[in-house]
């Protein structure tokens, strides 16, 4: 069922985004751009030492890439660095594999069901692929339509 | 309920040739509105292509043996096909290419290289398909020419006065599509053929949204290049046909080298076949072109007069069903139009349309449909597409309704 996609929390985060604003001292920031989907993203992530600070985002996108976006930003914060790349590897574990769902994704689980529509995971990953350009500070928009 | 609409034309006994219509998805009744993308094909073309492989395999043009002759005889029964359905005065004027992009790129490269130079012009249109926009930008970046468009209207028309405007000694070509593949735009290319001609032009018509819906002829139209691709024909995909006036193409460099291209080969010099070969190097796609001619002769049969005035009656009947949806918004209301219903739903992103739709067994196209410049005029990121065929139907399009119905409900 297509509920099993767009699910409640999904729905809210689409049409309701958190950290949606740009922010004038993030000092990461990073575009991601799917072209033929349309998806466009600017994140700003302000780190201190090592933790995430605070993370928001500004752009135009599908439900899937919109609450991806919004339920991201609301994770990162408090993460490590390293914390939250290896959340971004699960993330993309959770969409791409069948392995059990880690415990560390929290409300993250919501986007199990995009496994099961390969055609929309780069909508789900743009934002977290934006993310890693933010951190390892890439000029380059990113995009995940050549994943 | 189609034999309210047309009564001269049986959809259901056309819909019984194309097999893959018979099938569910996600346990639905498949609903393919995605015909300007690619048609789906008869069992006269599956048919054919099968016969090829099962039955009269070879290499065409070079053979002796009887295999080789009968592959050379269905392959070159395609282009007597092609002349008929193009209305061509010889068969020589007929390029078999991959399809539309390639002959838009043999024009592009070989006419192109030997008549553009620094300082002229290329016109095309605001609605061109990435395809006939890219070969161009090419071909002015390699010579320092200038790249011109036509404007277009908020109904998604050209606008033939700006059109006018543009044309002036230094304009070498204009190359413009026959029928928008994003706004269904019937363009009167007649009309802007004479105005280029005029203006001492010369022209290239993307028929590859045309050839499937309307009766093309070419002497009619007087196009200097005409080309179109065999899938949206009902034909396989890697085939497509490149008219071209033979005075045109006798005056061109060949476009690739290879076999099959030559007269004499040796190492001091090579002379090239005579027309159409001498743009046709290397071993064909031979089973493609042979299907390619069962597809003419498919559609040929069920008459492209019936196809247009059937169409049409599906393009108003489902116009007017999506305009009753609230917050949904038609790109592309041209007077003239082909089956083509571009929309946007306000606040829903076209890529979550085109989910819910194919979970409910209907397939439709959601993106720019290689046609960036049209989002962009229209200031949206993209649309969802229905683009319907002559096996479609009625109840299709209010099964498209009944799944934008579910759409809002998730979204709304």
């Amino acid at each position: 069922m297509v509920d099993d996609l767009y699910q409640d929390l999904i729905l809210d985060h689409s049409k309701r985004p958190r950290n949606c604003r740009a922010m004038a001292d993030a000092n990461h920031n990073a575009e991601g751009y799917n072209p033929l989907c349309g998806d466009k993203l600017k994140l700003y992530v302000k780190m201190e030492g090592d933790v995430v600070k605070d993370a928001s985002f500004l752009g135009s996108g599908c439900a899937i890439s919109t609450a991806s976006a919004s339920l991201m930003t609301e994770s990162l914060k408090g993460k490590t660095r390293d914390e939250a790349l290896k959340l971004l590897d699960k993330f993309h574990n959770l969409l791409t594999t069948d392995t059990p769902v880690s415990k560390d994704l929290g409300k993250l689980v919501v986007f199990c069901g995009v496994r099961d529509y390969p055609a929309r995971v780069k909508c789900a990953t743009l934002a977290w692929h934006t993310l890693k350009s933010a951190l390892d500070g890439v000029a380059e928009p990113v995009t995940t339509e050549t994943e | 309920m189609t034999s309210v609409i047309a009564p001269a034309f049986d959809v259901e006994k056309i819909r019984e040739d194309f097999p893959v219509l018979k099938q569910t998805i996600h346990g639905k009744p498949l609903v393919y509105l995605d015909s300007a993308a690619t048609a789906q094909k008869p069992f006269a073309v599956i048919d054919a292509i099968r016969k090829f492989h099962e039955v009269d395999c070879a290499n065409i043009h070079r053979g002796v043996h009887e295999l080789s002759q009968r592959s050379t005889a269905a392959y070159e029964e395609t282009r007597a096909t092609a002349k008929h359905f193009l209305n061509s005065k010889s068969v020589n004027e007929l390029i078999f290419v991959r399809g539309t992009t390639e002959g838009i790129n043999l024009v592009a490269s070989s006419w192109g290289r030997k008549n553009v130079k620094e300082g002229d012009e290329i016109i095309i249109s605001a609605m061109e398909h990435h395809s006939n926009i890219v070969p161009w930008q090419m071909l002015c970046e390699e010579k320092g020419a200038n790249l011109r468009v036509i404007p277009m209207n908020d109904r998604g028309e050209l606008i033939l006065e700006e059109y006018e405007k543009l044309l002036n000694p230094r304009t070498r070509m204009v190359a413009v599509a026959h029928v928008s593949n994003a706004l269904g735009t019937i363009n009167p290319v007649k009309e802007m053929i004479a105005m280029a001609h005029k203006a001492g032009a010369v022209v290239l018509i993307d028929g590859a949204q045309a050839a499937p819906h309307l009766t093309v002829d070419v002497q009619d139209l007087d196009a200097d290049f005409y080309t179109l691709s065999g899938h949206k024909v009902v034909g396989p995909t890697g085939i497509g046909i490149l008219y071209g006036k033979a005075a045109l193409l006798n005056a061109m460099p060949p476009y690739q080298g290879g076999g099959d291209m030559i007269k004499v080969v040796t190492f001091a010099k090579t002379t090239y076949a005579d027309l159409p070969y001498k743009f046709e190097a290397g071993t064909p796609n031979i089973a493609g072109g042979i299907g390619l001619g069962a597809a003419f002769d498919y559609v040929n049969h069920i008459g492209l007069d019936k196809i247009a005035a059937y169409e049409h009656e599906l393009l108003l009947y489902g116009t007017e069903a999506l305009s009753r949806i609230p917050g949904l918004r038609i790109i592309g209301t041209a007077r003239k139009k082909a089956a083509v219903l571009s929309f946007v739903m306000e606040g829903i992103h076209p890529h979550d349309i085109g989910t819910v739709l194919d979970r409910q067994g209907i397939a439709v196209r959601t993106g720019h449909h290689c046609a960036q410049p049209v989002m962009d005029w229209f200031q949206v990121p993209a649309t969802t597409r229905a683009s319907l065929a002559f096996y479609n139907t009625v109840a299709e399009i209010d099964a498209l309704v009944a799944g934008l119905g579910r759409v809002k409900e998730i979204f709304s």
